[in-house]
């Protein structure tokens, strides 16, 4: 598994996902650390599949060309799991048959103590505002709650990029702008390059980076 | 491993019937060493030709296969149609769900008692309202054409197709389509027959198949209720494999060898039938009528619905009566006397059987669960599922009759040496367990949202602890009550376990048939109780199971 | 493959135990018996359609589980021809060795059947044992011939049956006393007698009982059908039945499945005479509360059948002396008393008064028959059995008459 503890840029080399013979997506791109690349599309655009495809989900119809790298990493043949690029969908996606603890402590690697990684837990949860939550059931808590929850679990994984699919748009109004702040602060703070995908402009002005429309290929 | 799973599951599902066909195949002309039959012949054909009435149980039981999915069929579809989306939907559901886990047998044995002419709808009416202080010598069971047969196998293969559909229901958006119809004037049953079925249909069809099958063939349901004179092939054929005379073992296989063809032909009626029925609902369909006033047919099949599973209830509920009762003689409503006489005197018997039953029904169901888990999770992984083909080799154990092959295979498993060991039960009540199990789990393992699995990936996880610690938990309840299942045809395999066993691994179910060849209707309704008691718990435990584990946890919730 | 393999190592062991397989033993050494029995597990295959039959066997194998350490498992059949078809089953797979069936409940066609295809222990061995000091084999018959086959020793009788018939007293009915008379009745009654159909055992014996009741000469029914014309000797028979059938319960569109099935009907009050086996069969019946406590037994004053029915153990059964020294438990005095009790089974015995001591002659005579089983003296005379190939042909006339309802 690649080592990197430096924050790393992610860089798509090239890439072209296409679908039969129509080219879906094609973009040539770097994002720098904490940089956050915002790419614009309607529904069934191709956005999410771009996605999955740094992720390393790309469903077998579609055929894929191109490069994904991590500073000086090539990703793009590892299996998702050893990628270690984080995903946040719409929905928080918490496991509901464990408490809200048990799902950060699924992110942290198994090596350590019982008492070390719970005390990691315990110390994210508090610094997201969620102190006392450890053994809460994920099914009691509001959607924004929720989304922290999803971003902390996202980063005790220690991933090297985030790939954000539409995370915002199924909180309400009041909660999107608090939560996006959050989200991109975050990210800004610990190094990580974020590739954003999404239909909302609010969220690419909010995002502040590159906008890449793919409406304009 | 897991790259072997879908071809062990082929192995299990096609070999036992395959070496059983065969096993069958060649007695049946003539070629049996240990008899003398040393040369291939078409005698036994002849012999089974010059059997009086031969023709006429091979006729019997083709229409019984096919009028018993035919009528079958058309109830769940009326029903359907006409009360989809009521109030009383999930009552019906409720009602018509534990029917599935009543053995035939003891649905057949509940519905005679009720039915005969000393029986306990006429002893409720005599002899106050019809002065017969005799039972009348009407014929209502053993009816020449099976009629009663015939009601008696609607009424368990009703509940069936019923939780089939539901489960196929869910694709065909059914309330989409029902109100695009209704908007355009349609009455309600008209809508669904025109804008759903034709969609659900194709997704229930191996399901019917099945039915056919096993109506065609069925051995226990015919003795209790059907004809006599002469009895379905089916029947038939048993008795001449179990006669002293053992030159009969020829004859009785050309007969299981009969008995595919049956079968087989009632298939292929059916599939031309389907065009017909396409081609005239297709007319229906282009004329425009409305169907508007659809209320009497709809009340019609709810009351065809509810009676037939208030008639396999009250079969039951008496069944267990008559075995806490003392002498009950007509026209006595009720028994004079209440007894635990027999109980207490069955009581020693049952620790063996009852331990057997459960232990085989243990090791089928966890190899069953077992087996379709790895499966599904290599197709999962793979992108790859078998699609039909799959689908047809699942239902294959369902669609070959039994009769024509177990015997074969009971041959077989002596050949390879391993007669009649535990192993060889389990592994054939396997291969009657496994299309259960695999059918009932499939669907809610493959609707599983995979983003649960991608962001587990994307934590650093890989597939197997994916598997063990989201995706397996988080489907714990449809794969335990895939087990209860699974469990539930496992106890009421009889001619398997019967022949394989070979008398040395008495279950519930063998011991059932053979005290209740003893024809005391107390000793019928003590081991009929026994034998829904066993697949009940089942299903209760997997009802309980998962609402214990997940108690804390409002996201885990049933969604029934 | 390993079809090969097995057969290979069959002939290995055939070769290495000597000719035959299963070394044969000694019946006449009984202690040898005795000890090479202990520890061994007998799987007694036994029809398991009454409790108190099952309890009764039960007994039997707790006692000698206890007395000679051979551990008896009783296989419950609904139908005998279950076990004979296992064992055929066996025989074509080559295992002469160790067989699932010890021990058989047989007689007639099943006995039969079974000797003329070899897949009995042979050579006989039940008059080795020394229960048969005690047997009546002199004055009943059927002990040495089962349905005119000669038993050679090749089965051990266990028990004696004759045909009677029960009726309820408390409907006050008029009962016949022969067949002609029955089917006189049954037009006086229509709808209210049944008999089972053949093949069933019952059914095949009523068949019999008339059969003998409608020829000229009984006698000729001794010697095989083929010497003798079965159309003109049966002609009677048939017309008697063609009679009979137009009032026959369902009006013979359909027929009760059994014995039990028969005794059902009579409990529903849908039949007015039902008929068994066993002299006991409606003492046991009532006692269990299936029939009321009105029903008696009756026979014919000419004579019912009779017959005795057996233990057999097959060529390759696995636990060989278990079984004889199970069945020659069964049938000694200790056991057939007990047998013979009412409160436990009512079955007759096939021992004889006179062979036994003092005290057993006292307990056997102390025994209380019950209520409504005819004791020795009113069972009437015993008509004998048909040679077995007047059946086979009686069924399958049977069958071309009646076995297809119109």
């Amino acid at each position: 598994m690649p080592q990197a503890e430096n924050p790393k840029p992610l860089r798509l080399d090239r890439v072209s996902i296409r679908l039969h013979d129509r080219e879906l997506v094609g973009i040539d791109a770097a994002i720098a650390p904490g940089d956050v690349l915002t790419v614009m599309g309607e529904s069934g655009s191709g956005k999410s599949t771009l996605l999955a495809f740094v992720a390393g989900f790309l469903e077998p119809v579609f055929t894929a060309s191109g490069r994904v790298l991590l500073g000086e990493d090539e990703i793009t043949s590892l299996p998702p799991h050893e990628r270690r690029t984080g995903l946040l969908f719409q929905d928080a996606m918490l496991f509901p048959h464990m408490s809200v603890g048990e799902n950060l402590l699924f992110a942290l690697p198994r090596g350590d103590a019982r008492s070390a990684r719970v005390a990691a837990a315990n110390s994210v949860l508090a610094d997201a505002g969620l102190g006392g939550f450890f053994d809460r059931d994920p099914a009691t808590l509001s959607g924004g709650q929720k989304a922290r929850v999803a971003l902390a679990r996202t980063l005790l994984s220690k991933p090297r990029a985030l790939l954000l699919d539409e995370p915002f748009s199924k909180l309400d109004a009041s909660r999107r702008q608090t939560i996006r702040r959050h989200v991109f602060d975050t990210a800004k703070a610990v190094g990580l390059p974020v590739l954003l995908v999404t239909h909302d402009r609010a969220d690419a002005e909010a995002a502040g980076g590159p906008v890449f429309d793919l409406d304009d290929q | 491993m897991l790259r072997a799973a879908p071809a062990i599951a082929i192995v299990v599902l096609t070999g036992p019937i395959l070496f059983g066909l065969l096993a069958t195949l060649l007695p049946a002309f003539g070629w049996f060493p240990a008899l003398g039959g040393t040369s291939l012949s078409l005698e036994p054909w002849n012999m089974l030709l010059a059997q009086p009435g031969i023709l006429r149980s091979a006729l019997l039981s083709y229409a019984t296969g096919l009028l018993t999915a035919f009528i079958a069929l058309a109830l769940v579809a009326g029903f359907l149609a006409g009360w989809l989306h009521s109030r009383a939907f999930g009552a019906f559901t409720h009602l018509l769900s534990p029917l599935l886990a009543v053995p035939h047998a003891a649905a057949a044995f509940g519905l005679a008692f009720l039915l005969v002419p000393s029986g306990w709808l006429m002893r409720l009416v005599s002899p106050e309202l019809t002065g017969f202080t005799r039972p009348p010598d009407w014929l209502i069971i053993h009816d020449p054409l099976g009629l009663t047969m015939m009601a008696g196998l609607i009424a368990k293969e009703l509940p069936f197709l019923f939780l089939v559909s539901l489960a196929a229901l869910p694709q065909t958006r059914a309330q989409e389509f029902t109100r695009v119809a209704s908007g355009l004037g349609y009455g309600r049953m008209a809508a669904f027959l025109h804008g759903v079925w034709p969609q659900l249909y194709p997704q229930i069809r191996l399901a019917v198949f099945a039915v056919i099958a096993y109506s065609s063939s069925v051995i226990d349901v015919a003795l209790i209720l059907g004809p006599t004179n002469p009895a379905p092939l089916a029947a038939r054929l048993v008795t001449w494999m179990n006669d002293p005379d053992l030159t009969m073992r020829f004859q009785a296989s050309a007969g299981a060898v009969m008995q595919s063809l049956v079968t087989g032909a009632a298939l292929l009626t059916w599939v031309a039938g389907e065009k017909l029925v396409t081609a005239g609902a297709r007319n229906i369909r282009n004329s425009g009528r409305r169907f508007a006033e659809d209320g009497l047919p709809r009340g019609g099949f709810a009351f065809a619905v509810a009676l037939a599973a208030i008639a396999v209830f009250a079969g039951l509920g008496l069944l267990g009566l008559w075995s806490f009762s003392g002498y009950w003689g007509f026209p006595d409503a009720l028994p004079r006397a209440l007894s635990l006489q027999i109980w207490e005197g069955q009581l020693t018997g049952l620790g063996r059987p009852l331990g057997i039953t459960f232990v085989v029904g243990l090791a089928a169901t966890l190899a069953a669960i077992i087996l379709a888990l790895a499966c599904l999770e290599r197709e999962a992984r793979t992108h790859r599922s078998g699609g039909s083909r799959a689908l047809l080799l699942l239902y294959l154990p369902l669609i070959v009759p039994q009769a024509s092959f177990v015997f074969g295979l009971q041959l077989f498993f002596l050949f390879a040496g391993i007669g009649t060991s535990f192993w060889a039960l389990a592994l054939v009540h396997l291969v009657f367990v496994l299309p259960y199990v695999f059918l009932s789990m499939s669907d809610a393992w493959r609707a599983w949202d995979k983003r649960y699995a991608q962001s587990g990936q994307s934590l650093g996880r890989g597939l197997n602890a994916i598997f063990w610690h989201v995706r397996l938990p988080m489907l714990l309840r449809p794969v335990l009550a895939a087990g209860a299942l699974g469990f539930a045809v496992s106890v009421s395999q009889y001619l398997p376990t019967l022949l394989i066993g070979a008398g040395r691994w008495p279950t519930i179910t063998t011991e059932a048939v053979a005290l209740a060849s003893g024809g005391d209707r107390r000793l019928i309704g003590v081991y009929a109780s026994l034998q829904m008691a066993l697949p009940f718990a089942g299903f209760a435990a997997a009802l309980a199971v998962p609402a214990l584990v997940f108690m804390r946890r409002a996201g885990m919730r049933a969604s029934i | 493959m390993i079809r090969i393999l097995n057969t290979a190592l069959l002939a290995a062991l055939v070769l290495l135990t000597g000719i035959g397989g299963a070394a044969a033993f000694d019946v006449s050494d009984w202690k040898s018996v005795e000890e090479k029995a202990r520890g061994q597990t007998v799987y007694f295959n036994a029809w398991g359609g009454a409790q108190n039959i099952n309890d009764y066997i039960q007994w039997a194998a707790d006692t000698v589980a206890g007395r000679y350490g051979v551990n008896v498992v009783h296989v419950k059949l609904d139908d005998t021809a279950n076990a004979v078809a296992r064992v055929v089953a066996e025989k074509a797979a080559g295992q002469s060795e160790s067989g699932s069936v010890d021990l058989i409940w047989i007689n007639g066609e099943n006995f039969v059947s079974m000797k003329r295809q070899g897949l009995l222990l042979s050579p006989g061995w039940a008059d080795e044992l020394p229960s048969w000091t005690y047997v009546d084999h002199e004055n009943k018959p059927t002990i040495t011939t089962d349905f005119t086959e000669p038993v050679e020793g090749l089965e051990a009788p266990w028990g004696m049956a004759k045909m009677v018939f029960f009726h309820d007293t408390a409907r006050d009915l008029e009962m016949p006393d022969s067949f002609a008379e029955l089917v006189e009745w049954t037009k006086a009654n229509p709808g209210r007698f049944a008999y089972p159909a053949p093949p069933d055992f019952i059914g095949s014996s009523f068949l019999k009982q008339a059969l003998i009741e409608s020829v000229d000469d009984p006698a000729i029914l001794l010697k095989p059908v083929d010497s003798a014309d079965f159309t003109k000797v049966t002609v009677t028979l048939f017309e008697r039945l063609d009679a009979m059938h137009e009032n026959l319960w369902r009006s013979g569109r359909t027929f009760p499945k059994n014995k039990e099935a028969l005794r059902q009907l009579l409990a529903d009050n849908e039949i007015d005479i039902a008929f068994a086996f066993s002299p006991a069969e409606a003492t046991n019946a009532i006692a269990n509360g299936e029939l009321p406590d009105t029903v008696r037994s009756f026979v014919f004053s000419e004579g019912t059948l009779g017959n005795t029915h057996f233990l057999a153990v097959p060529y390759n059964a696995s636990s060989k002396e278990g079984a004889l020294v199970l069945a020659n438990f069964l049938m000694s005095p200790e056991a057939q008393l007990r047998k013979q009790d009412p409160e436990i089974w009512g079955d007759p015995t096939v021992l004889a008064m006179d062979k036994l001591s003092d005290e057993d002659r006292e307990s056997f005579g102390a025994l209380d028959l019950g209520v409504a089983t005819l004791g020795p003296a009113e069972l009437g005379p015993t008509l004998n059995e048909p040679h077995a190939s007047w059946m086979t042909e009686l069924e399958k006339e049977w069958l071309r008459r009646y076995g297809v309802a119109n």
